[in-house]
């Protein structure tokens, strides 16, 4: 299968309640597991699968992604034959940036149409996860399916606001809700579809041609019935992030020793940008249990169950519990920060109180001064 | 081709026989330091932050990992349209090859190479220390005083003095006296492997000295003291800062030490000087519930379950429960087993110790080096390399 699928990551009106974290940037790049953005983890499966030339359809607040992405050098993805794309919404009228994300490919059909690729996956990027799409690719074709959708059944209910799908012993797919719906299942969509270029062209075109523009609510929804739909159950860990609360809980899922391993190394690893960090410096006197640390970061005080991003500086008898402190954060001495999220650049003065009350940890916004 | 003011000629051919096990199948520039780093980073990302952007890097000894390392120079910002990291072996000639018989004859035998750039200047530095210096002070310094060679000096002990080249120098920095490796060193005055020659007056002397007869072909030995002769102008830059040659199994354990002082010399947090290295990529570092860090430096993709106190832990190392290190340099993928314990060591990359092994002695001050990819069971203490201090 090596070179013959294109991979897409589509960033199109994705559900977004991560309020702050994403005032200024797009869920894609939202600072996630002490080191990486949200986007990485599908990004990294795509190429660990072989899939050599990847779209990412931005759509709104892409500055970080450009920055972020860069090159694509990073992921292996900046080759002669394949490679990055970072493709922009073609127009800025806000009528057609409002379109749904069905219309956007329409826009961007020169991608497909410039490659004689065979097949395409399109994925989201808030799925925390890392997936073979070799071996989903492998199921998609021994099946005879036109589509096919990775799919984790959860026991439990996880945080965070996933599809669900109805599920036939076959593997067949039968219903797909939206985010909000409330079909009883314990089948989650993880917003991978596998199918021919040829079969996404025409959905593209016969959807748009009847005024429908959403590619999951119009055509793959409605052709259920019509259609061979069939679901890849995915082993691995998953992680919904597309609310507070979910990112918070798989932030903190990290922390497990048996999610650290199979997440970022199983089946590849995990790619991100490379900053030249130091090594973190654990100074004499500091205190760190169970806790998941960055490079680049000094710690003279004490950090339990909590998540420190590169450069982080906690200074002397500071506090650090349940929290996440993002990128180049600072806490001054003997300041207590408790169930809460910095984001970057935050600067904690010395000898100040922060907590977040019951579940909900405290946001507290990029370059804020405390 | 444009001309460069300057290019950078940077030794990597060193064997570091004093350095054991460690580089038994690694050039010396390529071994492991302070937790991220290979030593020839300190070196190129000084010539980066200097300004420079071509260097050329001089392979002998065991130059696969190192090639492979270096790649086409892109994590130093070195693969550059015009000039970049080029890397320069020896290589067979029409009238048949040879080795680099030394430092001189190695710039000798890549005499080709910078004329390519018809540079007014030219560094030549050595792979094999660890520290940071902006050598276009150094250059503003040369330039100023006029001299056709500028070396770079730094004071060292005195007991330390008869292992370097010692300088004499008067009031204006002229050197006045030059000493390789004197048995009763009179000046502590140490030649820091950093040179700029004045490019057309070092061609001359490099052509001079591969006729000489009975020439070791070396800068130290050779060429500076033919300088000094002739009567040339020999300028010391006094530098002040973390110098250190980190060539011995001793000095390359004190050097990673140094690092976890309150207050480190050798500062690796300045934004505006980052040591540039390859990136391994690993996920951020895990410390569990049972895991106790204190007064260490730790790189990503380590999983820490065990104590590890005055240490340097390179990527991806795990100590696993009941794990105790003190004191010791552990190099990247080194798994210490259950309950070992490692008192004063330097573990070699990939190395395995079992559980419950105890390597080193808290008792005593020697140090103990586990060879690369090493598989240390409770009975194999033999195998160990132990260093007296």
């Amino acid at each position: 299968m090596k070179h013959n699928v294109l991979g897409v990551i589509n960033l199109i009106h994705e559900t977004d309640e991560l309020e702050h974290l994403t005032q200024n940037r797009c869920l894609a790049t939202v600072p996630f597991g002490a080191r990486y953005r949200l986007i990485d983890f599908v990004l990294s499966s795509m190429v660990n699968s072989g899939i050599s030339k990847v779209a990412v359809f931005a759509h709104t607040k892409y500055r970080s992604l450009m920055d972020h992405l860069g090159s694509g050098k990073h992921w292996d993805l900046q080759h002669r034959q394949g490679g990055l794309f970072i493709l922009p919404p073609s127009s800025v009228d806000i009528q057609e940036m409002s379109r749904g994300d069905l219309y956007h490919f329409y826009q961007h059909r020169d991608y497909f149409q410039r490659s004689s690729w065979e097949y395409v996956v399109i994925a989201r990027s808030h799925m925390v996860c890392n997936v073979d799409f070799d071996d989903v690719i492998s199921r998609h074709q021994e099946q005879g399916a036109d589509i096919t959708i990775v799919c984790k059944r959860q026991d439990k209910q996880m945080p965070g606001k996933p599809r669900k799908v109805k599920m036939e012993e076959n593997g067949r797919i039968t219903a797909i809700q939206d985010h909000y719906g409330r079909l009883v299942s314990d089948v989650v969509s993880m917003e991978m579809y596998v199918m021919r270029k040829e079969l996404l062209m025409e959905l593209v075109e016969t959807s748009l041609a009847q005024g429908q523009d959403h590619l999951v609510r119009h055509a793959i929804f409605s052709r259920l019935g019509q259609l061979n739909v069939y679901g890849y159950m995915y082993e691995g860990y998953l992680g919904v992030v597309n609310t507070l609360p979910s990112y918070y809980a798989n932030s903190m899922s990290l922390l497990k020793p048996e999610v650290w391993k199979s997440l970022f190394y199983q089946p590849g690893p995990i790619y991100t940008k490379v900053k030249d960090e130091p090594p973190t410096r654990y100074a004499s006197g500091s205190r760190v249990t169970n806790s998941l640390i960055a490079n680049g970061c000094r710690i003279e005080g004490t950090v339990i169950n909590s998540i420190l991003f590169r450069g982080v500086h906690i200074e002397k008898g500071a506090i650090v519990k349940d929290s996440i402190i993002m990128q180049n954060g600072q806490v001054g001495e003997s300041s207590f920060i408790y169930n809460s999220i910095l984001d970057k650049d935050v600067q904690v003065e010395n000898g100040r109180d922060i907590r977040g009350a019951g579940g909900t940890p405290f946001l507290v916004g990029k370059k804020k001064i405390i | 081709m444009g001309r460069k003011e300057m290019i950078a000629m940077l030794l990597a051919g060193g064997e570091g026989k004093r350095l054991g096990v460690l580089t038994k199948d690694l050039a010396k520039p390529a071994v492991y330091f302070g937790g991220k780093y290979r030593i020839i980073d300190f070196t190129l990302s000084n010539c980066v932050h200097s300004g420079i952007d071509t260097v050329g890097v001089l392979t002998q000894y065991q130059p696969l990992e190192l090639n492979r390392y270096l790649g086409i120079g892109s994590p130093w910002g070195l693969d550059r349209q015009d000039g970049g990291m080029t890397i320069l072996p020896p290589y067979v000639k029409q009238k048949g090859g040879v080795w680099y018989k030394g430092t001189a004859n190695a710039i000798y035998q890549n005499m080709p190479y910078i004329e390519r750039y018809n540079p007014e200047y030219v560094l030549v530095i050595s792979g094999d220390h660890i520290y940071k210096m902006d050598y276009d002070l150094m250059l503003q310094h040369h330039k100023r005083s006029g001299a056709d060679v500028t070396i770079a000096g730094i004071e060292v002990p005195w007991k330390e003095a008869s292992r370097f080249g010692v300088m004499h120098v008067d009031d204006e920095d002229r050197i006045t006296a030059f000493e390789e490796k004197p048995k009763n060193p009179t000046s502590n005055i140490a030649s820091m492997g950093v040179y700029i020659f004045t490019w057309k007056t070092l061609q001359k002397y490099l052509i001079y000295d591969e006729a000489r007869r009975g020439s070791s072909h070396d800068f130290g030995k050779d060429v500076i003291p033919a300088m000094m002769n002739s009567g040339l102008h020999l300028a010391c830059y006094p530098f002040k800062g973390y110098w250190k040659d980190v060539g011995t199994i001793e000095s390359l354990w004190e050097a990673n030490m140094d690092l976890l002082t309150d207050k480190p010399s050798l500062c690796l947090y300045d934004p505006n000087w980052r040591i540039y290295s390859v990136s391994p990529n690993r996920p951020a570092q895990l410390t569990t519930m049972t895991a106790e860090v204190t007064a260490s430096c730790v790189n990503e993709g380590c999983m820490l379950e065990g104590i590890v106190d005055h240490s340097v832990l390179f990527c991806g190392v795990h100590a696993e429960q009941g794990s105790y290190i003190s004191e010791s340099v552990i190099m990247p993928g080194v798994r210490i087993g259950a309950g070992a314990r490692v008192y004063r060591a330097i573990i070699g990359e990939g190395a395995v110790i079992q559980a419950g092994v105890t390597i080193g002695d808290p008792a005593s001050d020697a140090i103990t080096v586990v060879a690369v990819d090493q598989y240390v069971a409770a009975d194999d203490h033999q195998l160990l390399e132990v260093e007296p201090l």
